[in-house]
């Protein structure tokens, strides 16, 4: 039998060590342009490749994830903040979801 | 000189005045920024305490998860194994392949933050670094202060596990639609933060469509789709990153934000 805290110390000495020691350990600014340019990019590269593909299969159904994304791109590219964005592509995929059903 | 001494000291407390009111701003200010991420992950950890305990987990150990990791992919990835009874050498590599981001994050973090931001807080305060908490710091303009990054993880902790709490608890009488319907909130936040970006700036547009071009190969095209999910995201974005920043080198002081 596998015990529980164990496999939770497991996943908390990785993510914390992952998150926390990078951070620690780079102290003076870094010099070079293409690591600079390269952190740069970094989030909007990470964001969209978590979203995409994996976005279609988050509801269970694709028509309604495809319509919640539709809705967020477009609230999203008329300046629309997080909260209003995640409510409603979620209420979307649901009604869409609910009609393709 | 005595008028200059009284001007003198006038200014300093005035000064000093402003800098209070100016700490007291970070942090609340902080709070304001991290409110939207709380609310969204709200959303997000009631379904990962719902699939926790659907999974064969406890509330509490559900509970304990989120407080102890918060990461949605690797918690989600974290409980799968658990429930598969995998070994704890898949558990360590899974949560390491799918959290490497973090650890380009940490360093970009490390870039952004101010001088006072020393080793006590980065260790406190590090555990924190989660994509979105990240792009909202770094979307702040100018160096990111201890007590603002502090504000900032107030409520998506708050809200990361007070959601665990209720989804774990409450999780099975919602119905299955309306709770699905939910797990398209995270991504909902994610595309509401790359999109303003990409409508204004032309190279951001240029790598993130490539970036995500290469993620749908990694997803659909036979052979590729073998590779997890979390190491599809690290080829994607560290390819994309790589070619953008040999194609559009960042200019010395520039900000890469829209």
């Amino acid at each position: 039998m596998n015990d529980f805290w164990i496999y939770v110390l497991v996943m908390f000495g990785v993510t914390y060590g992952v998150r926390v020691l990078p951070f620690m350990v780079f102290r003076e600014k870094i010099k070079s342009r293409y690591i600079r340019s390269f952190l740069a990019y970094i989030p909007y590269t990470v964001l969209g490749a978590m979203t995409f593909p994996a976005v279609f299969y988050a509801t269970g159904s694709l028509p309604g994830a495809m319509a919640g994304v539709f809705a967020a791109l477009v609230l999203a590219y008329r300046g629309k903040g997080l909260f209003p964005v995640a409510v409603f592509a979620s209420g979307t995929a649901f009604l869409a979801g609910w009609f393709f059903m | 000189m005595w008028y200059i001494f009284m001007q003198g000291g006038y200014t300093t407390v005035k000064l000093q005045k402003e800098n209070d009111k100016y700490i007291g701003n970070e942090f609340l200010q902080g709070i304001r920024d991290g409110s939207a991420i709380g609310i969204g992950y709200l959303s997000v950890s009631f379904t990962f305490g719902i699939a926790a305990v659907s999974s064969g987990l406890n509330w509490w150990q559900a509970f304990v998860v989120s407080l102890m990791n918060l990461t949605s992919a690797g918690q989600f990835a974290g409980i799968t194994i658990m429930a598969a009874l995998g070994t704890y050498l898949e558990m360590a590599v899974s949560q390491f392949v799918i959290n490497l981001r973090y650890a380009l994050m940490s360093i970009s973090l490390s870039q952004k933050v101010d001088r006072d931001f020393g080793w006590q807080k980065k260790m406190i305060l590090g555990f924190a670094v989660t994509d979105e908490i990240f792009a909202v710091a770094m979307s702040r303009k100018g160096e990111v202060s201890g007590r603002y990054f502090a504000g900032l993880t107030v409520l998506p902790l708050l809200g990361w596990n007070l959601g665990t709490l209720a989804g774990a608890v409450l999780g099975d009488i919602l119905p299955k639609h309306i709770v699905s319907a939910l797990g398209l909130a995270i991504y909902g936040m994610f595309i509401a933060i790359v999109v303003p970006v990409v409508k204004e700036n032309k190279k951001i547009r240029i790598i993130v469509i490539f970036a995500v071009c290469i993620s749908f190969c990694l997803y659909y095209l036979p052979g590729l789709k073998n590779i997890s999910s979390g190491f599809a995201v690290i080829i994607a974005s560290v390819t994309a990153s790589g070619a953008g920043a040999w194609l559009f080198p960042v200019e010395e002081g520039e900000e890469v934000k829209g």
